[in-house]
């Protein structure tokens, strides 16, 4: 197959899939990632619903995948600015950020045991701090540190160059711009948690029990924070009583308009985080529908077999902060009894919805809809939830059919 | 492999904590041809070195005694030589700690037993697996890509002629690839072609359009590289990837044609409504399923069946038969959406219509939120959470429908003309084999009941895995589901069934092997018919002759080596991965004498979670054993017994397995692997018994890739325990 390659945007689990499809066909790709590691949001979870298995087994798969075969080259610390041209030959510009940090390196960890400048880690959404000079995680692809040059404290550089016994630090390495001539873009950019503070009355920001659904799965990682144990803010203690605050941002006109299809799975999901730590555990899950389509139903009724939950169908219209104890008390309507209740609990983990990672950025040549997702053609490929809400295996599914859209700009005759 | 290059990396703390000259010396005794050691192997420098010296002495094998075989995979990487990785650095000198009862790190230089350092010990670990890496490249051949001898056909059957099947169609021939679709009907079109209207499947999704269908009928039946067998079934398929035989009926008569891979897309059965009779299905009149409601609006008869009047009101009862026990268990995706649709025409047809839905959960997944949105400002649509508890005959031929727990507060009694019931979808799969494979382990795909019916992987992250290689489904069949989403499936479905049929062609495994061209080869002279290797196969690669002999369908098999795990004859073997290599890997370690309270441990670790989990806390540095060498397998189902015998022989006084966890839920990348493996190990046990030997002395282990600090304290623990027993007295025979 001699043609140009196809351009994979994204190193989440649907580029990641879409690439290596492709690639197993005989294309050629290239993959693209703005973090420094693939894995995208799939790594940051410490289980898949509903079978309870660990993202990274899958990622493990397809990244030797991808290192045993050379037609995938991956970037990362990178992003698409601008596309122009047409089906079969698009050019893209693609803007590389400095890692600061070579091939040379090995990964051996010295540099990390000198460096005594701390930043907020991304990958754990604020919950912990790594050292200016990280590896992303555990698992990181490519298995590299970064340098977060910012957050270097007075005499680090000198300390970690000298402690580098490989001569990977370059500390004056320089932002690029590269260029490629592509047959095909898929798009697999995913999405990012909704901005939890722009739901105001549910606390997130002023009350430190009130997380989001993705700083659960952080706690919860035995990768994690906390080592796996799932601990509050506050005072570090196993919070035995969670509300849970569905549709938080979704299906919501001031927000996001649609389902973001995960988020009652999600919720279920932690619930047995919670019961899997202490059996007394309970968990209030305010909804306005569950939604365990399909196959998820049985999924739904191992939750309430294996954990005590309480269903309460109703919108939070409150969440206030008992000051002394730190713990919160959510107000609702139960729609069922028409009662308005009050319910005192340890945590509040909303239930936040996904929106496109691209949503409000411009990107040339790019078509999106009025929510950031995006709008496929012939040539330029959305997958994932990129494209629309989706759960992993529909992602992969879309994935996948992404990567034939893109074979057939090669292969048709 | 004759001449065979060992280099050692100094780097990473190795030099720090092994004698490399003793390193050395060691893979000299073994037979290697050429032996280096150098600082940063993996630098460009490094890589040019070793370059060098393969060319300078005419290696056709290296070992790399440096890092994991998880990183630098595209440095170590050399044009035509075999290469094995040692990894000193995770497996050795950043895993293996002497830590004392206190937790402490001691020096290596401490004494471990009597008149024997940690230094030694570590030492003795190292050794072992640079002869190992020797034996196993001493032993290793070349794989050679599988070419069937029959020509290999690289035509797509499509099986079924819906949405799913007639896009997988199109696209798979858009890709250039000839198509032989067969539709069990007369037409083509499958459901959707029996409906008025669906939801729209591109952005806003917000609006109802025409069926999508006539499009895909006409591109399918204008495009000549599509062969279109209508009134059909296929009645028997049999041999395998690149080289099926497929018997297509038609009008009585078979036809035999040769294809390469199937697209399952033969799509679902409404449930039986006439099992609904408590929603008065059958019983009373006025009452229809979704189905049938359908057909009325497709017809443009909008009117009561017992009657013929105008439909004024209607009503939808949602999960009619779904995500109950008693009938299906799940949710079929489509329904919620269908209703709304459905309500959308009468309302459409008569703005004084009213229109009820009556639901649990409504289910408008995504951003098909869009929709359902739409509908809610229809003051002429009531939706309310509900359950309906009685249907019955009102007055004049209405329907009357009682239903409790709604969000008024209060029981409801609504009269309408007409009652639809939401029914679910049925996989045909759940029902037929469909495939009607020609296969030792039968004509369907194995195990669906845990999908209940539907031809679904167990796979989150590989959502087209099936236990039949070439197969993959597509549509209703595959997964409840939404025509937009049938139509994203088979573009998928399309794309595995033509990476299927490339990895054929290239003569490689699929997925999860995909970079694999070694392959289970036959011995077949000291085979005894014990059918072991022909029930076990995961995937039905084998089937067998009238004497009971394998006959082995390569293009079927998925390289898990559980053949050869099964095989009590050890005739089974890769050129890459043998028994032979395996045995000679075990005999190449040195054990030492009995007394000395020098314990030996072996470990078979599935490389897929186990190894990758051992080898993430190596980066740790939590701190494994001395004891225990570690060799990597395929797959737990690829253990023979006789890597036990081998090892237990040798003298090692532990062996521990470690794979993927099992059950319901299995993490086993090739289905059973590590389960089978823990029936073979309880017969090992009861042999070891007869031996006067403790049975934990073999024990199996599952864990999770993530599963780090267990994995960690399994491991030591076994240490533990094996320590508490006798040395095993065969050591030092």
């Amino acid at each position: 197959m001699k043609s140009l390659p196809i351009l994979v945007v994204g190193g989440g689990i649907s580029g990641i899939t879409a690439a290596v499809e492709a690639a197993e066909v005989g294309a050629e790709v290239i993959l693209v990632e703005k973090e420094p590691t693939l894995g995208g949001r799939v790594a940051q979870l410490r289980y898949y619903f509903p079978k309870l298995c660990p993202p990274t087994c899958g990622l493990e798969i397809n990244y030797r995948r991808i290192k045993s075969n050379p037609k995938i080259k991956v970037y990362t610390l990178s992003e698409v600015i601008e596309i122009s041209g047409e089906i079969g030959n698009y050019k893209v510009k693609i803007k590389t950020k400095p890692r600061y940090i070579n091939d040379n390196c090995t990964a051996c960890g010295e540099c990390e045991k000198v460096c005594e400048g701390e930043r907020v880690s991304d990958f754990d959404f604020g919950l912990k701090k790594t050292k200016a000079i990280y590896l992303p995680y555990p698992m990181a692809f490519p298995l590299k540190y970064v340098l977060d040059k910012e957050a270097l404290a007075p005499g680090d550089l000198e300390r970690i160059i000298s402690a580098c016994k490989y001569n990977a630090i370059e500390p004056d390495m320089k932002e690029q711009i590269l260029e490629f001539e592509v047959s095909a873009i898929i798009w697999a950019t995913g999405w990012k948690p909704y901005d939890a503070s722009k739901l105001d009355i549910l606390g997130y920001g002023k009350f430190s029990n009130v997380i989001t659904n993705m700083q659960m799965e952080r706690l919860a990682s035995p990768w994690g924070p906390t080592g796996g144990q799932i601990l509050r803010p506050s005072d570090k203690t196993f919070p035995k009583k969670v509300a849970f605050v569905q549709c938080a941002g979704s299906r919501d006109e001031n927000h996001l308009p649609y389902c973001s299809y995960i988020c009652c799975l999600a919720s279920l999901k932690q619930s047995l985080y919670l019961a899997e730590k202490n059996q007394e555990a309970e968990a209030l899950i305010f909804y306005i529908d569950i939604r365990t389509p399909g196959r998820y139903e049985k999924f739904l009724k191992r939750v309430q077999e294996e954990a005590r939950i309480h269903f309460i169908k109703g919108k939070v219209a409150k969440i206030e902060e008992d000051p002394e104890t730190k713990d919160l008390i959510v107000t609702a309507e139960d729609i069922l009894s028409g009662k308005k209740i009050h319910e005192r609990v340890n945590m509040v983990v909303l239930a936040l919805g996904m929106q496109p990672s691209i949503a409000g950025i411009n990107i040339s040549g790019l078509k999106i809809d009025e929510n950031g997702f995006v709008i496929s053609d012939e040539g330029i490929i959305g997958c994932g939830c990129a494209k629309m809400p989706l759960d992993v295996m529909t992602s992969n599914e879309t994935a996948t059919g992404a990567a034939l859209k893109a074979i057939q700009t090669i292969l048709r005759r | 492999m004759e001449k065979i290059g060992v280099f050692i990396c100094t780097s990473c703390d190795i030099e720090k904590r092994l004698d490399i000259a003793e390193l050395e010396n060691i893979a000299r005794t073994q037979g290697a041809t050429a032996v280096y050691s150098k600082e940063f192997l993996c630098s460009k420098e490094g890589k040019t070195f070793i370059e060098e010296k393969i060319k300078e002495n005419g290696l056709s094998a290296v070992s790399i005694c440096a890092c994991s075989q998880r990183v630098n995979y595209d440095v170590f990487n050399f044009d035509k030589v075999a290469v094995d990785r040692v990894s000193l650095r995770e497996g050795i000198v950043w895993s293996r700690f002497f830590v004392s009862e206190g937790g402490e790190i001691l020096e290596d230089s401490s004494e471990y037993v009597s008149g024997v350092s940690f230094k030694d010990e570590l030492m003795a670990l190292a050794k072992d697996y640079v002869r190992m890496s020797i034996a196993k490249l001493q032993t290793y051949k070349f794989p050679e890509p599988f070419k069937p001898e029959e020509e290999i056909s690289k035509t797509i059957l499509v099986i079924g002629g819906g949405v799913a099947g007639l896009t997988a169609a199109i696209e798979s021939a858009k890709a250039g690839y000839e198509v032989i679709l067969v539709e069990k009907e007369k037409e083509l079109g499958g459901f959707v072609a029996k409906m008025k209207a669906h939801c729209e499947i591109n952005s806003p999704y917000k609006n109802i359009v025409s069926p999508i269908i006539n499009e895909l009928i006409s591109q399918v039946e204008a495009n000549e590289k599509i062969k279109i067998y209508k009134g059909a079934v296929v009645s028997n398929i049999e041999g395998g990837p690149g080289i099926f035989q497929v018997k297509i009926k038609l009008d009585g008569k078979e036809e035999q044609i040769k294809v390469g891979v199937v697209i399952l897309a033969a799509g679902f059965k409404p449930y039986d409504a006439s099992k609904l009779s408590h929603l008065g299905y059958g019983l009373v009149k006025n009452v229809v399923t979704n189905v049938e409601f359908e057909k009325m609006a497709k017809e443009g008869n909008l009117t009561r069946p017992s009657d013929s009047k105008p439909i004024k009101s209607i009503l939808f009862i949602q999960c009619a038969g779904q995500r109950d026990e008693n009938h299906l268990p799940y949710c079929s995706s489509y329904c919620c959406l269908a209703s709304l649709k459905q309500a959308k025409y009468i309302r459409e047809n008569d703005s004084e219509s009213k229109a009820f839905i009556i639901y649990d959960h409504m289910r408008t997944m995504g951003i098909y939120e869009n929709f359902y949105k739409s509908l809610q400002d229809d003051p002429g649509i009531f939706l309310t959470k509900g359950k309906v508890v009685e249907v019955s005959q009102g007055e004049n031929d209405k329907v009357k429908v009682v239903v409790e727990e709604t969000l008024f507060g209060e029981k409801l009694e609504i009269n309408v003309d007409l009652v639809v019931l939401a029914i679910g979808m049925v996989p045909v799969t759940a029902e037929e084999a469909v495939l009607n494979l020609e296969y030792r382990q039968g004509p369907a795909l194995p195990e669906l009941e845990i999908f209940y019916g539907y031809a679904d992987s167990n796979f989150i992250c590989f959502p087209y895995e099936t236990r039949r290689t070439g197969i993959y489904a597509a549509g209703a069949i595959h997964q409840p589901m939404t025509i937009q989403q049938a139509i994203e499936d088979a573009k998928g479905a399309a794309l595995k069934a033509i990476q299927c049929l490339v990895a054929i062609e290239e003569g490689r495994a699929v997925h999860p092997r995909t970079w694999d061209f070694a392959y289970p080869e036959f011995d077949l002279k000291m085979c005894t018919q014990c059918k072991r290797c022909t029930e076990e196969c995961p995937f039905g690669a084998l089937n067998e002759d009238e004497k009971a002999y394998p006959i082995p369908f390569i293009t079927r098999c998925r390289r898990c080596g559980t053949c050869f795990g099964a095989c009590p004859q050890r005739i089974i073997n890769f050129k890459d991965y043998s028994i032979e290599m395996i045995s000679n890997m075990i005999k190449a370690t040195e054990m030492p004498e009995q007394g000395y309270g020098l314990y030996r441990l072996m470990a078979f670790v599935c490389e897929n979670d186990a190894l990758p989990s051992l080898d993430i806390a190596a980066y740790h540095r939590k701190s494994l054993p001395v004891t225990i060498r570690i060799i990597p397998v395929r797959c737990l189902g690829s253990v023979n017994v006789a890597f036990v015998k081998d090892a237990m022989s040798k003298g090692y006084d532990g062996i521990l397995l470690l794979g993927c966890k099992y059950g319901e839920n299995y993490q086993c990348h090739f289905i059973k692997g590590s389960e089978l493996a823990n029936t073979r190990m309880t017969n090992v046990a009861e042999t070891l018994q007869q031996l006067a030997l403790e049975p934990e002395r073999v024990t199996l282990h599952t864990t999770a890739i993530d599963e780090i600090e267990e994995v960690v304290k399994k491991v030591q623990e076994f240490d533990k325990e094996i320590r508490g027993f006798e040395e095993n007295p065969f050591k030092g025979w």
